[in-house]
């Protein structure tokens, strides 16, 4: 981690050179210099002419140099659950994995229903110096499903949008309210759809690997019920929805028809419900236990028709840090959630990029530009005059997933050992360099000019 | 599961690699736990079954005991109430000449607040040949073979297998019908939640038995069919013409997942009586792995009837489980 090292001397002019800009907003895909001033972006040019005292980054071959990735999903556990992960070691995991900005789910403890969380976590955040944290409010006090939290005043403290995330909006009545009302402030509702009744006590997909393993199943129909109640709720109050960890054909089904008819509904996939499916199950590893659960393949590829077609807004990991202690126990009683911000990257430029699946210029779509614009957030363009957050994708980096490295503080995940094609290279914030990958010996140079 | 991507194989434990294709006939097992059907080949189980032959007489003679696994430690550890399976694998043991252990774990180290993980690292420091576990979590028993270095055998995970059970009808089946292949096998009960029908379905299937699975379709697990079961909702379809009819218990409690209305209701469509057995084969053999629940799912008169083999089945658990014990710990080297 190189941020807390550097000091004043940001105020120091950067070019990235000779790299491919892929910027979206800006129509723009070519190899380009950019030259960054005091922290913005000021120049994006060809063959920029270069002046004394700029520090030079030579692109290694085949560099993407985009917007920086903004992971609209994650829990940094702090406060209360900070032998899991603390707001310092999420963001430096984070921009590990490339991502400039983090939106945090409200599940910590206390919840993040009032300003004073709501700025303790902006306050290490500010520590931290890393990537930037945006936090999401609870939508209701304690997430009970009882009573609307002061929304107004989580806004004013920072917050971006409101969710009851790691359980649903609990009634049709009170999801009326908080979309009306967060309509009036201008801000999302994120929700994560289940049908608590329907879910029961489930664990698992309920499809054939989890009959067969004896594990109790979550339908699919559990999440999707509630999905249709949402864009129902959407088109009624007019005011947007987002669609958390969609993870079901039917889900999507029912997020497209919205989208047809008007509706302000959108969603997210997280890179393991694209990448995995239930069958995964077959070795009762507590690591591929998550909530909403790895669904069957035809789930899964549907999902990445998705993706394709464009009915799909955003990727995010749902980063949910667990010890190792809380995980290796019986399937039935360890936690639900992996981390995901370290993975991200090469799962999806593998599966997605390679795989033929989506354009590099959509991959920053999914993973920038419509996060920023869904949570009214700056970044997602590279425009002269934009604080230059920005991420240097390696996409032909061959990438072995090693779970000692990662720098989350758990390191719940399914994929070690995993090979797979494209990696992160460097992420600056704020024309800082935060991370390089120092593994890559075209990019060893870069630390010492920095 | 390094490098595995999504199916990792050798999760239970030591699956030998790369060695020569086993001897004709098989002598021995390939895991060294038993963990489920699932891992065990037709020929394992045939060599399972034969030897429980073996183990049979040695229950017929005046003195019914074998020096075979004399100096060898069995710790029967049990986080479910069980009498018959913890009694019949402690007999096997005993036949054997083990030294066994018996670990109610679910009173004591659990409400402690000790993981499953470090109660059987603190077994193991006392260096036990086998576990013998039940619990239950499905999935328990691969997550202990994952940890010790005993062997371990599954006594009834959650609602995953039962292997031994599974192992102990098909002894008591081929004891009955001479063979297990191409018969009509009816299984009728809480499928759902029933590990004995996971082991079964897995079993009957591997040895070329045709199975027909009952119950309201609250009660049917999804994927039934691909799982190697023809369902049904219709016990007089299930029972017709066939040559085995294996009753699972119901327990009340289900009632209230709304899996069912009443005991009364459940008694009426899906109850093995008499009338419903004449629809089966004349030479039908009525099995339940117990405990009973007379006059819910079989009635009195077919449980203690002529075609009943229910408590030939608890006298073969004692030979299978001997069996399994011998072919796991019994041999010299005790290593695999």
């Amino acid at each position: 981690m190189l941020g807390s090292t550097i000091d004043k001397n940001t105020a120091m002019k950067l070019l990235l050179k000779n790299g491919r800009v892929v910027d979206p907003v800006n129509d723009r895909d070519g190899t380009y210099d950019v030259l960054i001033e005091d922290g913005i972006v000021t120049r994006i040019d060809r063959d920029a002419a270069v002046d004394a005292g700029v520090t030079i980054f030579e692109m290694p071959e085949g560099a993407v140099i985009c917007p920086g990735l903004i992971d609209m999903h994650v829990h940094l556990r702090e406060p209360g659950q900070e032998h899991k992960e603390t707001v310092a070691t999420g963001v430096a995991s984070a921009v590990a994995g490339g991502f400039t900005a983090v939106a945090c789910m409200p599940n910590t403890s206390p919840i993040n229903d009032n300003a004073s969380v709501t700025e303790l976590i902006l306050d290490r955040s500010a520590q931290a110096n890393l990537a930037r944290v945006y936090p999401i409010g609870a939508v209701s006090v304690g997430q009970k499903g009882e009573q609307l939290a002061e929304l107004a005043e989580l806004r004013d403290a920072g917050c971006v949008a409101f969710s009851d995330d790691g359980r649903p909006v609990a009634t049709a009545l009170l999801m009326r309210r908080a979309l009306e009302y967060a309509g009036m402030l201008g801000l999302l509702v994120v929700d994560h759809c289940e049908d608590p009744t329907l879910k029961g006590d489930g664990v698992a997909h309920e499809g054939y690997y989890a009959s067969l393993l004896g594990l109790r199943g979550i339908p699919g129909e559990a999440e999707e019920l509630m999905v249709e109640r949402d864009v129902t709720l959407a088109g009624m109050t007019k005011a947007a929805v987002h669609i958390a960890h969609m993870s079901t054909r039917g889900s999507l089904r029912a997020v497209r028809d919205g989208k047809a008819r008007g509706v302000r509904v959108t969603c997210e996939v997280t890179p393991h419900h694209v990448t995995l499916t239930d069958e995964a199950l077959v070795d009762y590893d507590t690591n591929v236990k998550m909530n909403p659960p790895l669904r069957d393949a035809a789930d899964r590829d549907a999902l990445i028709e998705g993706l394709r077609d464009g009915t799909i807004d955003a990727i995010a990991t749902d980063h949910a840090p667990h010890h190792a202690d809380e995980k290796a126990v019986e399937f039935d009683h360890a936690p639900f959630g992996i981390v995901g911000l370290e993975t991200c990257v090469p799962l999806m430029l593998d599966r997605l990029v390679h795989g033929g699946v989506i354009s590099m210029r959509r991959f920053v779509e999914l993973l920038s530009v419509n996060p920023a614009r869904l949570l009214k957030i700056t970044g997602g363009s590279l425009a002269a005059g934009q604080s230059a957050d920005i991420t240097v994708l390696l996409p032909d980096l061959e990438v072995v997933v090693d779970r000692a490295k990662l720098q989350s503080k758990s390191k719940n995940m399914p994929f070690d050992g995993w090979r797979l094609r494209g990696g992160v290279g460097a992420t600056f914030v704020g024309g800082r360099l935060v991370y390089c990958n120092t593994g890559v010996p075209a990019l060893a140079a870069w630390t010492r000019n920095h | 599961m390094k490098g595995s991507g999504v199916r990792g194989q050798g999760s239970v434990g030591v699956r030998e690699e790369g060695r020569a294709a086993a001897p004709t006939p098989l002598t021995a097992l390939e895991n060294r736990h038993l963990l489920g059907i699932a891992e065990l080949s037709a020929e394992e189980i045939r060599l399972i079954l034969d030897t429980a032959d073996a183990m049979k007489e040695i229950g017929e003679r005046p003195i019914k005991k074998v020096p075979t696994l004399r100096g060898k430690t069995v710790v029967n550890l049990f986080f479910e109430a069980s009498t018959r399976t913890r009694t019949s694998f402690e007999i096997a043991e005993k036949r054997l000449s083990a030294d066994t252990l018996n670990i109610a774990a679910s009173a004591s180290s659990v409400v402690k607040g000790e993981t499953l993980a470090d109660t059987v690292r603190n077994l193991e420091a006392m260096a036990p040949d086998v576990i013998v576990m039940r619990h239950t979590s499905s999935g328990a028993c691969h997550l202990l073979a994952r940890i010790c270095r005993a062997r371990v055998v599954n006594a009834g995970d959650g609602t995953h297998e039962h292997p031994t059970q599974a192992l102990l009808d098909a002894f008591t089946i081929r004891q009955h019908k001479g063979r297990i292949e191409g018969l009509k096998v009816a299984i009728v009960g809480d499928l759902l939640h029933s590990r004995v029908l996971r082991s079964n379905l897995l079993l009957l299937n591997k040895l070329g038995a045709h199975v027909v699975a009952c119950a309201p379709p609250t009660l049917q697990p999804v994927g039934l069919a691909r799982m190697g079961a023809k369902p049904t909702s219709s016990i007089d379809e299930a029972v017709h013409e066939a040559d085995v009819v294996m009753m699972l218990r119901i327990q009340l409690e289900r009632m209230h997942g709304h899996f069912f209305p009443s005991l009364r209701e459940y008694y009426r469509l899906f109850a093995l009586t008499p009338a419903r057995v004449r629809r089966a084969k004349p030479d039908v053999i009525i099995m339940h792995p117990g405990p009973m629940n007379r006059g819910v799912e079989i009635d009195s008169d077919v449980a203690d009837g002529p075609y009943s083999v229910i408590l030939a089945q608890v006298a073969n658990g004692v030979a299978v489980r001997m069996a399994v014990l011998y072919l796991l710990a019994g041999g010299s080297e005790g290593a695999g």
